[in-house]
């Protein structure tokens, strides 16, 4: 007995180190390591074989020239100011009103949130049929009597981007509502009364002391819209394919489409690159303030 | 004035409250239909011929609802040039969920265990380094996966799936696990080792038996996370070990033929099906996996 157990006593203080080393590893490899290749193969002439030849900021420039990369950038701008302001407004609005003491608020609650356990793919599955020009809602409203609308948005150039924007809104809204109605939760209620007690009407109170207070949830919002919106690639695929054209090309989708369909894989890593830096400027200041305050 | 605006607040009471209690009902009612709309139109079309489709509008009711449109969704439907339906993309992406959940949210729970109750030096860091896993866009790993999963031999394949959704899952399952232990008390950690219980005895008989909650929400949000996931589906599988969320886009995007709204949409109802279950049965455990996901995102 006491032989078989000394190599268990042996082993035992390193345990804890010898389980978390190599899914330390793995991380290290599979994140850190992965993204240097990326940035080493955006330095260099890789087309459909990677090649390994330092050719400088070559692939930048190109990218930086391709008028697509321009419509992806413009398209990630509109559809992220308009997808975080649209969740925002909406996610506000619900929480608040449903803040109010309803009887039925699990089960509201419930069907606010139910497009986030939907894939991507499904709402914009959906959302495609709803925004049918021929069949869908423009066919509806005619049929209500306004025989000349038109509502051609999903094929339309010049506002497919809008229709992302509108599932995206319908998709990721009632997460928004789900942080704010637990911020709102959390503010003692002795302050609200304080608040009537010094005559401040409903909206007075929300607007100048309730929302000031959970303003660490507008920062929370503000990162995790900000992150799905950069990431997004799901939805696009499904509701417009990037099309009409590359009408609604975001770079997720461009990356996609240099990397995979067109193997320029030198100038899809330069714009991949392009988007981790843009996640790290949003993501990295958040983190490092939020391990700061729950570290010990 | 005072009294009464108390109550305005905290409990409405007199003609205006009335009013406002009704537009707020009115507003709520308003953003439910706004919500259950796609749900509905998606079930009502799914259920209607393609004739109807055609002839009548969106938001009618079908006339004579049947399964048709489910059945061939189910195992006829073309998905590119093959035409078996969803059906086999369906047990393609319960093969990579399946596995892919259960060893995520083991070495999940195994890492937040060791880096919070056998803290060593550089523990922190280390948890650190990992979570920033959790936000990176993944197309910066796109590449360099596709040619490892090459070298690995397991290009193309569920098991490649499987693989990339442990390795990039980890992140989160740790970051939850972490969370959880760390306000577990470190007196009963303290006490096992005194009785001469070792790292693994006290995680299962001491920690995994606390640990139920964090199970489930772990489970649950991975099990979402894993099945919704289009771009590793999309970039690592072809053709037939494609998972539902890229069959699904196919059949809704293959031009060829005949355009059948309710095939495409019995499809769609059928691949949200699993993760809408999980959200009926168990919505409660899957917010809290949401409100950890604030931090990841």
């Amino acid at each position: 007995m006491p032989t078989r157990r000394r190599p268990a006593q042996w082993i035992e203080p390193h345990l804890p180190k010898l389980v978390v080393s190599p899914l330390f590893a793995a991380s290290l490899f599979f994140v850190y390591g992965f993204i240097a290749w990326t940035l080493y193969i955006s330095f260099t002439r890789s087309a459909v074989l990677p090649s390994y030849e330092f050719a400088g900021l070559i692939q930048y420039e190109r990218l930086w020239d391709t008028p697509r990369w321009y419509v992806a950038i413009a398209n990630l701008f509109i559809f992220s100011s308009l997808f975080m302001a649209g969740c925002t407004v909406i996610g506000i609005l619900l929480a608040i009103l449903l803040d109010q003491r309803i009887r039925i608020e699990g089960t509201i609650r419930a069907i606010y949130l139910y497009p986030m356990a939907l894939s991507f793919i499904v709402t914009g599955t959906a959302w495609k049929w709803i925004l049918n020009p021929g069949l869908g809602l423009e066919h509806v409203i005619r049929g209500w009597g306004f025989e000349n609308f038109r509502f051609d948005w999903l094929v339309n150039p010049d506002m497919a981007i809008y229709t992302v924007v509108i599932a995206g809104v319908w998709q990721s809204s009632g997460y928004v509502m789900a942080l704010f109605l637990a911020g709102l939760r959390s503010v003692d209620d002795e302050i609200l009364k304080a608040a009537a007690i010094d005559g401040a009407g409903p909206i007075r109170t929300y607007y100048s002391i309730i929302l000031p207070m959970v303003r660490p949830v507008f920062l929370s919002a503000f990162i995790i819209l900000a992150h799905l919106a950069i990431k997004s690639f799901d939805l696009v695929m499904a509701l417009t394919g990037g099309g009409p054209g590359y009408a609604t090309d975001m770079p997720a989708t461009f990356m996609y489409s240099f990397a995979f369909q067109r193997s320029e894989l030198g100038e899809a890593a330069a714009s991949a690159v392009m988007m981790l830096v843009t996640v790290i400027a949003i993501i990295v200041p958040y983190l490092y303030s939020e391990l700061r305050r729950t570290g010990r | 004035m005072s009294r009464a605006a108390i109550d305005g607040i905290v409990r409405p009471k007199g003609a205006r409250n009335k009013v406002l209690r009704v537009l707020l009902f009115f507003i709520l009612g308003l953003f439910v239909l706004y919500y259950l709309l796609p749900l509905f139109v998606m079930v009502s079309t799914s259920l209607k011929s393609l004739d109807e489709i055609r002839g009548g509008s969106l938001l009618s009711l079908p006339r004579n609802p049947n399964f048709d449109a489910w059945g061939k969704a189910w195992q006829s439907a073309c998905v590119g040039v093959r035409c078996n339906g969803l059906r086999p993309y369906m047990w393609n992406s319960v093969a990579m969920v399946v596995p892919a959940v259960l060893i995520s949210t083991t070495l999940g729970a195994l890492n937040g265990y060791a880096l919070t109750k056998w803290r060593f030096r550089g523990a922190d860091t280390i948890f650190a380094l990992m979570l920033f896993g959790a936000f990176i866009p993944f197309q910066v790993v796109l590449l360099p996966m596709a040619r490892t999963l090459g070298l690995m031999g397991l290009a193309g394949s569920v098991t490649g799936l499987i693989f990339v959704h442990t390795v990039y899952g980890l992140a989160f399952t740790t970051l939850y696990f972490r969370n959880f232990f760390i306000g577990v008390s470190d007196g009963i950690v303290q006490a096992a080792k005194i009785d001469g219980a070792g790292f693994f005895r006290i995680f299962f008989h001491v920690m995994l038996p606390m640990a139920p909650p964090a199970i489930v929400v772990t489970v649950i949000w991975q099990f979402t996370q894993i099945w919704n996931d289009f771009l590793f589906g999309i970039a690592f599988t072809v053709g037939d070990s494609n998972p539902v969320t890229v069959a699904l886009n196919n059949i809704v995007n293959t031009s060829t033929g005949v355009k059948e709204y309710n095939v495409d949409m019995a499809a769609a109802i059928l691949a949200a099906l699993p993760t809408l279950l999980v959200y009926i049965i168990a919505g409660k455990y899957f917010v809290r996996g949401l409100a950890a996901g604030a931090l990841k995102g």
